[in-house]
């Protein structure tokens, strides 16, 4: 994650909704355009690691063109490299994951006529095999801890009788609500008028792609939005029974009594929460020193507290797993683990189980990048800040973007949807680049993480650099109403800010409802919201937004 | 447990009072954030009562109302270190979050009990503060003779505790931290190393008895003596819940006067339900029983039992049917004695009927057994077993009983003889039937199938006569059981 908060100036204008200044092309439909955002921009992240987020569409091998549309121009743009003259398309997405559904939707509201391409089906990771079906085991986890937690009952007076669930119910759940949003998704691009082209994408030339196998579709412009699939490190055997990715463990097949996760960022994580609620025992393996790098660390450390310790999970930091053999001839699981430094081997774990959380790797290839000169890096596509495309001569290719996973930049739904539309504002002549350090992310556990902006540790390096003093408040949910009336008084909120003018550098939140109370501490840092002007907002009383309320009337601004 | 490593020293939730105060008062366990008066006034005790020379006790603090436990994180002084008033000693880590604690006494600290990275149960001693350095040797020989064991001193010799018989007490050092697997291969699952680190297990020591060898969490439980969170069930050992039982083993294990524990016996607490079960049993003292026995034939009833049991038929439903229609007749076997001084007769015929469950022992009740026709009755009895299974029968499926049922001739016992459950006027045990011979009035031998029937009932409000009258009637049903099918 770090490395995707690499954009620190920008021009924090929020993303104008209205469409001055620009024709369309094609009659739009009469029904309000914002309404069908709905459901979308909700489902964000969720669900991934800190190198890594899920957004993708991942290509199989299917390779339908079906689209009548656009079959007239496969003569004329065949075999020519050189630039149409007239357009299929004002744009063309490949991809149809969140990010780029996010792109379609608000280039139609701003009049461009588009299509989006997808080999797989719509909806891409986020939908399909990430954060929306990650949601619904959570959500079941979630129940499933409060009904456990007799202490916790007793606490508000309430019996309950033992707590069981049904795994195929649960798997059941996630799935039917993939479908689900994957119907409101493709409803939504319909009822727009954006055409989806059903097949495997890959760009020709300048503003001309292919889909599928032989159909050639032109537009002004291109957006790639291909997103990512689960990364899996070398001399590690995927089964997909016994070794699995999230793609796997989100159907829910088994319960297995032992499972190891590689990895322990935010995918591992909320798996641990999922697991250990349906009754597995959880050992981490983790490279780095401490478990959930990528997290402040003061929020880490009382998460650990909170997610890790209590629960059935023990864990091996600071080594990696260079060999994982799935279970076979009635063997187990084996996991051959050696030290992250001095490359000794150290143990060997014999589980039932081991999930592969070990981040998302940019899916990228087969693209036809070649053909317009641009060579990927680590597999992420070069972008420059308003996230046009660069080639491997350090020169712009014209009229091609990326967006989302495949760049790389911050792998998060939201932040691909966020840079779709920041893409279809330059597009319609608004100069807008996104501010990443305003795009929040978080962790759905129980209690959930969220965070916004920069981590204590970043913002002290970033103040030694630039000279300026750093200052640090916290909040306890223990002194919140709302918090106290649930029983849920475990909980932290910490504000990272420039003491001599008010500016948010930074805020993490670790507690009840986490995820949906970031977005104040966001979009103040989106806008520019000092905490001056902060502190005299009003919160209603009894709400766990007062949590931040606290949080901002405590940070002493010298002004 | 390994987040310990780290020194920083995350101060929270409460911003403002990070650093805590241990005492060396007696007090066992601090009130949370105690206050300077508070210890004060325990000083002058605690020196009175137990710290003959100034050796004072470190204990570990409780640092937050859930803590049970916490962990040294680091001692931030050394042995041999003068301490004053108000330093910071030691930084402890609680469920909640790191702190510093601080001594009010100055000394010097004389032993370190509990080192750094262990964790002790609050209340107990982590450290020793001497007064003088005279008294340093002192306090490090108490230090080596109390161990790093918690107040209760279990010390050098493995001594038997009393409770839960802990196979080799690992005395000062506790197993090594978790992943430091050495050679050896011991495979433990996370949750079973956690609870061997609490109940001081040693893991290498304990036979695994999970997948591929694996030490579950079970098997710490078993080598520390503690009740199994999923009671493994044993044969059915009948009798009934909420009440009567069959003369078994529960109650004498309940009564069994506290002779001291035979080296290598288990002792695992009841549970919930066989809490109940030995409650009942001893109120059922206060309540003067006696019991009448009753042969009778049963081949009419098991040949009527061979023709209805393809409809779904119970032996259980034939003799619940029976007894209540019996009952109808003789309606003070079906009332209680509720205050020694009155009858209380019941206007509906409720058969509880006893059945072993999971360790346990539950009456569901067949309500109205008189008024439903056999059919239902079973169909009933069906439903009503399947919740006790699953643990969802209602409080008035199981309490609201007026008679009570226990059948053990399934096992081929031939007679028994139940206790009365509380809040009920009698119990019936109904024992095998055998084939048996008998001769009638007119000298004939012929080998009939008997069952002894025995009832006890409360003699406060049931006489001999009455019961035999009960008894006679029922055994007329059961000998001519057409009735029953009506």
């Amino acid at each position: 994650m770090q490395a995707s908060l690499s954009l620190s100036v920008s021009n924090p204008a929020a993303i104008p909704r209205s469409s001055h200044g620009f024709e369309s092309s094609i009659p739009f439909p009469s029904k309000p355009v914002n309404l069908r955002f709905c459901g979308l921009r909700r489902e964000a992240l969720g669900f991934s690691s800190a190198s890594t987020y899920p957004l993708s569409t991942s290509r199989s091998s299917r390779s339908v063109a079906r689209s009548n549309k656009v079959s007239a121009s496969l003569g004329s743009a065949n075999g020519s490299s050189s630039a149409p003259k007239s357009f299929d398309y004002d744009l063309i997405i490949i991809g149809a994951g969140v990010g780029g559904h996010g792109a379609a939707l608000h280039a139609v509201e701003k009049g461009l006529k588009t299509a989006i391409v997808e080999g797989d089906v719509v909806g891409g990771t986020c939908v399909n095999r990430g954060c929306v079906p990650s949601k619904a085991l959570l959500a079941v986890s979630g129940r499933m801890r409060e009904l456990q937690n007799e202490h916790h009952l007793k606490a508000l007076g309430l019996q309950v009788s033992a707590a069981g669930y049904d795994r195929q119910g649960v798997a059941d759940h996630a799935n039917n609500l993939a479908m689900k949003i994957r119907g409101n998704l493709t409803n939504s691009m319909k009822a727009l008028g954006v055409d989806i082209l059903t097949g495997f994408g890959a760009v020709l030339g300048p503003q001309k792609v292919k889909v599928g196998k032989d159909t050639v579709v032109t537009a002004k412009d291109i957006i790639i939005a291909t997103g990512s699939v689960p990364f899996v490190p070398k001399g590690i055997e995927v089964d997909g029974k016994t070794v699995i990715t999230s793609d796997h463990a989100l159907k829910l097949e088994f319960v297995p009594d032992w499972i190891a996760i590689v990895g322990s960022g935010y995918i591992g994580l909320e798996f641990s929460d999922v697991y250990t609620a349906l009754g597995s025992e959880v050992t981490f393996v983790e490279a780095l020193d401490q478990l959930m790098p990528g997290f402040d660390p003061e929020i880490g450390k009382l998460a650990q507290r909170v997610l890790i310790n209590p629960r059935k999970i023990d864990y091996h930091t600071g080594v990696f797993a260079t060999k994982i053999t799935p279970a076979k001839d009635g063997k187990p699981v084996t996991i051959e683990l050696i030290d992250a430094k001095t490359k000794e081997p150290k143990e060997t774990l014999e589980v039932d189980a081991a999930l592969i959380a070990t981040g998302r790797a940019p899916f990228t290839n087969g693209l036809g990048l070649e053909n317009i000169n641009v060579a990927t890096q680590r597999g992420f596509i070069p972008v420059d800040e308003r996230m046009r495309v660069i080639d491997s001569n350090g020169d712009l290719v014209p009229h091609l973007f990326c967006i989302g996973d495949a760049n790389g930049k911050m792998m998060l739904a939201h932040a691909a949807s966020a840079q779709g539309i920041s893409v279809v504002e330059q597009l319609t002549g608004r100069d807008h680049v996104l501010n990443h350090l305003s795009i929040p992310a978080a962790c759905f556990t129980h209690p959930e993480i969220s965070m916004v902006g920069l981590t204590e540790p970043q913002a002290r390096e970033k103040a030694e650099l630039e000279g300026f003093e750093v200052a640090v408040a916290k909040t306890s949910f223990k002194a919140n109403t709302k918090a106290l009336a649930e029983n849920e008084g475990e909980g932290l909120a910490k504000l990272i800010y420039r003491p001599d003018n008010g500016e948010i550098l930074g805020v993490h939140i670790f507690g009840l409802h986490a995820a949906d109370l970031i977005h104040e501490a966001s979009n103040a840092i989106a806008l520019g919201t000092r905490i001056q002007d902060l502190k005299l907002a009003v919160h209603a009383h009894p709400t766990l937004s007062e949590v931040l309320d606290e949080l901002f009337k405590s940070a002493k601004v010298s002004l | 447990m390994a987040s310990a490593s780290s020194s920083l020293l995350t101060k929270m939730p409460t911003p403002s009072n990070t650093t805590i105060s241990f005492s060396a008062s007696l007090s066992p366990a601090l009130p949370l954030f105690p206050s300077q008066f508070y210890l004060r006034r325990h000083r002058r005790t605690g020196n009175a009562l137990r710290v003959q020379s100034k050796i004072r006790e470190i204990f570990m603090p409780a640092l937050s109302s859930t803590m049970t436990e916490g962990k040294i994180v680091s001692w931030i002084k050394s042995e041999g270190d003068l301490l004053s008033k108000g330093e910071s000693v030691v930084v402890v880590e609680s469920d909640k979050a790191d702190m510093d604690v601080e001594t009010f006494y100055d000394g010097i600290l004389a032993a370190i009990v509990v080192p750094e990275g262990e964790s002790a149960p609050v209340g107990a001693p982590i450290g020793l503060l001497a007064e003088t350095e005279d008294e340093i040797a002192e306090a490090k020989a108490k230090a080596a003779s109390a161990g790093g064991s918690a107040p209760a001193p279990a010390a050098a010799t493995p001594a038997v505790s009393p409770s839960p018989p802990v196979p080799a007490p690992a005395a000062s050092a506790p197993p090594p931290p978790l992943p430091a697997d050495g050679p050896r291969k011991t495979v433990a699952t996370p949750f079973a190393k956690k609870l061997a680190k609490q109940h001081k297990v040693d893991i290498s020591k304990v036979v695994g008895t999970g997948p591929f060898g694996r030490v579950t969490p079970g098997d710490i439980e078993a080598a520390a003596g503690i009740v199994p969170t999923k009671p493994k069930v044993a044969a059915p050992a009948v009798a009934a819940q909420p009440a009567p039982i069959a003369a078994a083993a529960p109650p004498k294990a309940a009564s069994a006067p506290s002779t001291p524990a035979l080296p290598g016996s288990t002792v695992v607490p009841f549970t919930t339900m066989q809490a109940a079960v030995s409650k009942n049993m001893l109120e059922s003292l206060s309540v003067p029983s006696f019991r009448v026995g009753y042969p009778i034939a049963t081949d009419a009833l098991d040949a009527l039992y061979e023709k209805v049991k393809p409809k779904g038929v119970t032996m259980t439903a034939l003799l619940a049917k029976a007894a209540a229609m019996a009952l109808a007749q003789h309606p003070v076997v079906n009332a209680s004695c509720k205050d020694g001084r009155s009858f209380t007769y019941n206007d509906n015929i409720n058969i509880a009927v006893a059945v072993a469950i999971n360790g346990g022992l539950i009456t569901p009740v067949l309500q109205d057994a008189d008024k439903l026709d056999l059919y239902l009755l079973s169909q009933k009895w069906k439903e009503l077993v399947e919740k006790a299974r699953a643990k969802q029968l209602q409080p008035n499926e199981y309490n609201s009983g007026t008679f009570t049922l226990s059948n053990l001739g399934m096992f081929g016992v031939d007679r028994f003889d139940a206790i009365l459950p509380p809040g009920q006027g009698a119990i019936m045990a109904v024992g095998a039937s055998k084939p048996t011979v008998v001769a009638d009035k007119d000298g004939f031998f012929s080998v009939k199938n008997k069952m002894l029937v025995n009832v006890t009932a409360d003699h406060r409000i049931v006489y001999g006569a009455d019961l035999a009258a009960f008894l006679k009637t029922f055994s007329k049903i059961i000998e001519n059981p057409e009735s029953l099918t009506m």
